[in-house]
């Protein structure tokens, strides 16, 4: 599905990225653990083809297609969407227009969709605009059922959600959006999570971790597994692994 | 009707101020434009002949007259339909004039004090009476258009609307070139009285040729509790469009609400704004207003709010979105405050297109150019809110037609 190969990103002449070597397969879902700052936010925008974030080096494939010079819209035509963790608000736009524009759904299934989420008094509302932090998040899982991506980016879906969201965000992420009630074999979307606390992993069934120090993906492995030493030890841990990968 | 000392008093005004500039705008020399009649004559909006019809429709205007109380059509200078069906009273000024003691109607809130008004007072002028009679609500939007059908013509308007007590009106007007006009001169004086308890509504859409001049001036006298809502849209390119409405809301607890919403386009310059006198206690305004300056247009958003008696309130909100390097965007938004104990603020901005709502909708799919054209439409859309469901769904129409154009 995904695959990023030596990948080195610079933000006005400083380098965020190093390196980085990913490899996602149909049906997996990855989350990328990391302190602030490490490039979590960066490697994303950079897979959505932000133009601010500037490849290097190194080079994106999404379903054998290199992406890497690819204008952004493209890539969302392709099949990348993004869950954003403060998106802009749109004033004068209405969350039922953009709907209809983005959508490759029918309008009754995303009616029921919204319903779902608590969200049908919205679509009449601006997007964005005055919702609270569960609200946007809630706008964010709308628009990405819309749109159908096939891989998708999660920046901090659990931030600013109250903990009966926190269920609710996570239940949708893992059963609808990334298919994982459907057999392996079945499942034709692929996921990428960022977070920070990872309350919602325990709503999402993640196949694989990582983590990102300093522009550097410094181990790979089993979530639980480093979840735990990172709740355990903090990123302490995984500054003995960075330096390490860094020579 | 009006009194000999006040035809009187109108003519001598007229003739001193007949060669004045205006303080803002193009001056214009008006021997350019000649003043002509219409050919015209029509039993019913349908039987208009087709580029009119389509010219009116642009602008909202329903021709088959469904879901209207009523329809005013003026081409050139001559009234040519003039029809209601409810119980409002609407005719053509030149029979009111004939008809009514208008003495205290007729140049009251607007001044002679430039050679645009001098020539409305002097030559060849029609337009619009209006009254609704007290105590009666029509929801129905009633629709009026002033077209000019004559190349490089002047088109003279003085339009009165009277709102008894306890009244309702919705007006849509509608003001246009047929087609083939590229050139032309409106001038348009508006006369608005909303008297205790009365409503006024009041959407403008102007689509005007290239090459015209507009020249509008207008009062409105609110009384006790009366509220005034108005809302004017362009979105096409004109030659030239200087305006500047003075509200008066004088009564106690009177209310203005007026919205702005200008796209400059090709070389526009357009010059508008709006003041509200506050003098009524507990009285309340907002001007608000959206501009976007493209191509080379040159725009000047204006306001002023003058607040002269405790306890009125006053907001003036003007945003300006600036696309290209060779347009011109000023906002001046002013406060005249003259009394302690009141509330007046007012903010504006300009900027141009946000980069991460750009990369956001892109993100979903859209292109840039599509991306864009969201934006703007959203940056220009009218808060409907305040109107009666009949209004906002021909509002939102007109709005969603004008702005697809875009």
């Amino acid at each position: 599905m995904l695959t990023i190969e030596n990948l080195s990103v610079k933000v006005e002449d400083k380098l965020l990225l190093k390196n980085i070597n990913l490899n996602m397969d149909n049906g997996e879902v990855h989350v990328l653990f990391g302190p602030n700052g490490a490039g979590k936010s960066t490697l994303i925008n950079t897979i959505l083809g932000n133009p601010k974030y500037k490849v290097v080096g190194g080079s994106i494939y999404f379903k054998g297609k290199d992406i890497t010079d690819m204008p952004i819209y493209e890539r969302a035509k392709l099949g990348i969407g993004i869950s954003y963790q403060s998106p802009p608000s749109i004033p004068g736009v209405k969350l039922k227009d953009l709907l209809k524009i983005i959508s490759k759904v029918d309008w009754e299934k995303i009616e029921k969709m919204a319903e779902t989420l608590h969200f049908k008094d919205f679509l009449k509302r601006d997007v964005n605009v005055g919702f609270s932090g569960g609200e946007v998040k809630r706008s964010e899982l709308l628009q990405l059922f819309a749109q159908n991506p096939e891989f998708i980016m999660f920046d901090e879906p659990d931030s600013g959600v109250d903990v009966e969201n926190v269920k609710l965000i996570g239940t949708i992420i893992n059963d609808i959006l990334l298919e994982k009630t459907k057999k392996p074999a079945d499942r034709k979307k692929s996921g990428l999570i960022i977070t920070h606390m990872g309350h919602i992993l325990k709503f999402i069934n993640v196949d694989r971790a990582h983590v990102l120090y300093d522009g550097i993906i410094s181990c790979s492995g089993s979530p639980d597994e480093i979840l735990n030493t990172i709740i355990k030890y903090g990123y302490e841990r995984c500054i003995a692994c960075y330096q390490k990968r860094k020579h | 009707m009006l009194s000999k000392e006040k035809t009187l008093k109108i003519k001598k005004t007229a003739e001193k101020y007949r060669n004045v500039p205006a303080p803002h705008g193009e001056d214009i020399d008006l021997n350019e434009y000649k003043i002509n009649k219409s050919d015209v004559i029509i039993d019913s909006l349908e039987d208009l002949d087709r580029e009119y019809r389509s010219q009116l429709e642009n602008i909202g205007i329903n021709v088959k007259e469904e879901n209207t109380s009523g329809s005013y059509l003026q081409i050139n200078n001559e009234a040519v339909y003039s029809h209601v069906q409810s119980k409002i009273e609407m005719m053509p000024i030149s029979e009111a004039l004939k008809k009514y003691d208008l003495d205290e109607y007729y140049w009251n809130l607007v001044e002679i004090k430039d050679k645009y008004s001098a020539r409305a007072a002097l030559e060849l002028t029609e337009g619009f009476f209006i009254r609704v009679p007290k105590g009666v609500k029509e929801t129905i939007p009633l629709q009026t258009c002033l077209l000019i059908g004559k190349e490089h013509s002047s088109q003279n308007a003085h339009n009165i609307i009277i709102v008894e007590e306890g009244g309702e009106l919705n007006i849509i007007t509608g003001c246009t070139t047929s087609a083939h006009v590229k050139s032309g001169l409106h001038i348009g004086i508006s006369e608005f009285y909303i008297k205790k308890n009365g409503k006024l509504t009041y959407t403008m859409v102007h689509d005007w040729g290239e090459n015209v001049h507009v020249r509008p001036r207008t009062g409105v006298y609110i009384e006790e509790n009366g509220v005034f809502i108005n809302n004017y849209v362009i979105t096409t390119p004109v030659k030239s469009v200087q305006s500047y409405p003075t509200i008066y809301c004088e009564g106690d607890n009177s209310k203005a609400t007026l919205q702005t919403i200008v796209y400059g386009k090709g070389q526009s310059v357009i010059d508008l704004g709006s003041k509200v006198v506050l003098s009524g206690k507990y009285s309340s305004a907002d001007i608000i207003s959206r501009s976007i300056a493209d191509d080379t247009s040159e725009i000047v958003a204006r306001g002023l709010l003058v607040g002269k008696e405790e306890e009125i309130k006053g907001h003036l909100e003007c945003k300006g979105l600036i696309i290209s390097d060779e347009s011109r965007l000023y906002a001046v938004p002013e406060l005249d405050a003259r009394k302690a104990n009141i509330d007046l603020s007012h903010e504006a901005a300009v900027g141009k297109i946000a980069e991460d709502q750009l990369i956001y909708l892109m993100s979903r799919g859209l292109t840039e150019d599509e991306a864009v054209s969201l934006i703007i439409k959203g940056f220009l859309s009218i808060d409907l809110s305040g109107l009666p469901p009949n209004l906002a769904k021909s509002v939102e129409r007109i709005m969603d037609m004008t702005l697809d154009s875009i």
